[in-house]
């Protein structure tokens, strides 16, 4: 089974199972995973499901387009490598992402 | 930029800013003399027909008495199933577009390049000369830059700062409260609680918390702006004594400032720190204005109307309260069913700035399109149930109260906060919290305000 991984802020690992064509962010909603919200549905219009890709992902996931920019760009945790996980919808190559939670979500 | 833009700026920063407000009232009352509508109001209350007896294409939805009289409930529904996207030809505002399905205001409120915020975001307009622009009804990229320079203000770690103060000031409020008699809900708790969030945000004197509670009402309640009672020469005066009052505040601070005071984490400070808005004052009041009131707007009748709309909300649904009572552990979910519940403000304005269809409609450039928040928040293609309040409901927090896209609500995470604290306080004081007798309700059709409302508190016995 294709794994992800999300670091949440205080450092706890949480693996979820990655599906085929589905968004990190539903993922981590259906899990249950604390730190992100999703509150627009995966409209890339909340940004509150703003993750940080390891930087030995970024290539193979992709970096964030300018939908996804007008939200992050107002996050004050954004980082490089920071994408909108609703956008970001999972392949079988993902196995074994990780992903850091920042502290807060906008 | 033109140079009638130009010469507008240059003269904005050399004319007091309460002097330009005096002179928008003189316009507004010779307007008023030259066309003798001296002392008339735009809008007198007259009992609304049930729907089912009025023709689609006569419903009008600016009528600001909708919210008040209850009947926006079964007005939105049948718009929101027969004509989703809704034109109305003819309005005290003028023409406008509804749009009324969660899915396609979410459509619209994300397209900021087909659908812009300006100039103004309330169906109608302020009066003349009193169009402060806030960035709420600006588009990108002018729109961001003046939200990054406030939105620190609100930053999660600055809640974090934020959150004791909050929580003694609820509980100082809280066991003030009388018990077992019936008093103001709104007054005592609602506003008195939001008052003091403001003056903290900003560092207003303490003790003229209430000036900015007024300042705000009267700037929300135009009747040519959103249908609002307000009389055009008190907002003035007061439009002008709040100008006024902010700048003290602004020139105060940054002497203290001066004076070698450690900075807090308020508006002022934030934005006297800021490269790009410590002249603000100076070389653009009316931006300064537009942006303080703004945050003073933002935080005032929502966060009230939702303090209060919880607790009737939980009256009506006594079975959620006792859910609420038996596991303080649901209370955050609760805050966002309350605020989908309430939906403090009904709307929000946009313009088409090139044709676009909508669900089927044909909407021109320049048509004005009217999000209605109400309306989406009570949509049973998203919420099951919609008109129940449902305190573990599964997806409440995708209500739109806050709107979505790059205008999303800013204080969205403080409205939160403030009311988890508050019913974590409530929870552990009083074993009911009992509305006695209908409450009232504001005329307006932008905020869904609870004007007055009778509690009764029973204390928990083992406290």
């Amino acid at each position: 089974m294709a794994t992800v991984t999300y670091i949440t802020h205080d450092g706890d690992d949480y693996e979820a199972e990655l599906v085929e064509g589905k968004s990190l962010m539903q993922t981590a909603v259906d899990e249950a995973i604390p730190g992100i919200d999703g509150d627009c549905g995966g409209e890339a219009a909340c940004g509150t499901c703003h993750v940080i890709v390891d930087p030995t992902w970024i290539t193979t996931v992709g970096r964030s387009g300018s939908v996804e920019e007008a939200m992050l760009s107002m996050h004050p945790e954004r980082e490089a490598n920071s994408r909108l996980s609703c956008q970001m919808s999972a392949t079988e190559e993902w196995d074994g992402l990780t992903v850091r939670l920042p502290e807060f979500q906008l | 930029m033109s140079i009638a833009t130009t010469i507008a700026e240059k003269a904005q920063s050399m004319i007091p800013l309460e002097m330009q407000i005096r002179g928008a009232h003189m316009y507004d009352k010779t307007r008023r003399i030259v066309t003798r509508t001296d002392g008339q109001k735009i809008f007198t209350e007259t009992p609304i027909p049930p729907v089912d007896e009025v023709a689609l294409a006569d419903i009008d939805l600016s009528n600001p008495f909708l919210y008040r009289q209850g009947m926006w409930r079964s007005y939105f529904e049948r718009v929101r199933n027969e004509a989703p996207v809704h034109f109305r030809p003819e309005s005290p505002f003028g023409p406008f577009w509804s749009v009324t399905r969660h899915a396609d205001i979410i459509a619209v409120d994300k397209n900021h390049e087909a659908f812009s915020a300006e100039p103004f975001i309330i169906i109608g307009k302020p009066p003349r000369f009193m169009d402060i622009a806030m960035f709420i009804a600006m588009d990108p990229p002018q729109h961001d830059k003046q939200r990054a320079a406030v939105q620190g203000v609100v930053a999660p770690k600055n809640l974090r700062e934020m959150e004791g103060l909050i929580r003694s000031r609820v509980r100082e409020v809280l066991d003030g409260l009388p018990v077992d008699e019936p008093f103001d809900w709104v007054n005592a708790v609602s506003i008195e609680l939001t008052a003091r969030m403001l003056a903290t945000l900003l560092d207003f004197p303490y003790e003229d918390r209430h000036k900015l509670v007024e300042w705000s009402d009267l700037a929300t309640s135009m009747e040519e702006a959103n249908g609002g009672p307000s009389d055009n020469d008190k907002v003035f005066r007061e439009m002008a004594a709040m100008a006024q009052g902010l700048s003290s505040l602004w020139r105060d601070k940054a002497a203290r400032t001066a004076g070698g005071e450690d900075p807090g984490f308020d508006l002022i400070t934030m934005l006297q720190s800021n490269d790009d808005t410590k002249d603000l004052l100076d070389n653009r009041p009316m931006e300064f204005l537009g942006n303080l009131v703004l945050l003073i707007v933002g935080g005032n009748d929502t966060t009230r109307n939702s303090m209060s709309g919880g607790v009737l909300a939980l009256n009506q649904y006594p079975d959620q309260f006792e859910k609420l009572k038996a596991n303080h552990d649901l209370i955050p979910n609760a805050v966002s069913e309350i605020i989908r519940w309430q939906t403090p403000l009904a709307y929000m304005r946009r313009i088409a700035k090139k044709d676009v269809i909508l669900n089927g409609q044909f909407i021109r450039k320049g048509d004005k399109v009217v999000m209605w928040y109400a309306s989406g928040n009570r949509d049973e293609r998203v919420f099951d149930r919609p008109d129940e309040l449902i305190i573990d409901r599964s997806n409440a927090r995708n209500h739109i109260a806050f709107g979505f896209g790059v205008h999303r609500c800013m204080g969205n995470r403080l409205a939160e906060l403030q009311l988890r604290i508050l019913w974590e306080e409530l929870l552990v004081r009083f074993d009911d919290i009992e509305v006695v007798g209908e409450p009232e309700y504001a005329q307006s059709n932008f905020v869904r305000g609870i004007s007055k409302m009778m509690v009764r508190l029973s204390p928990k016995q083992d406290k």
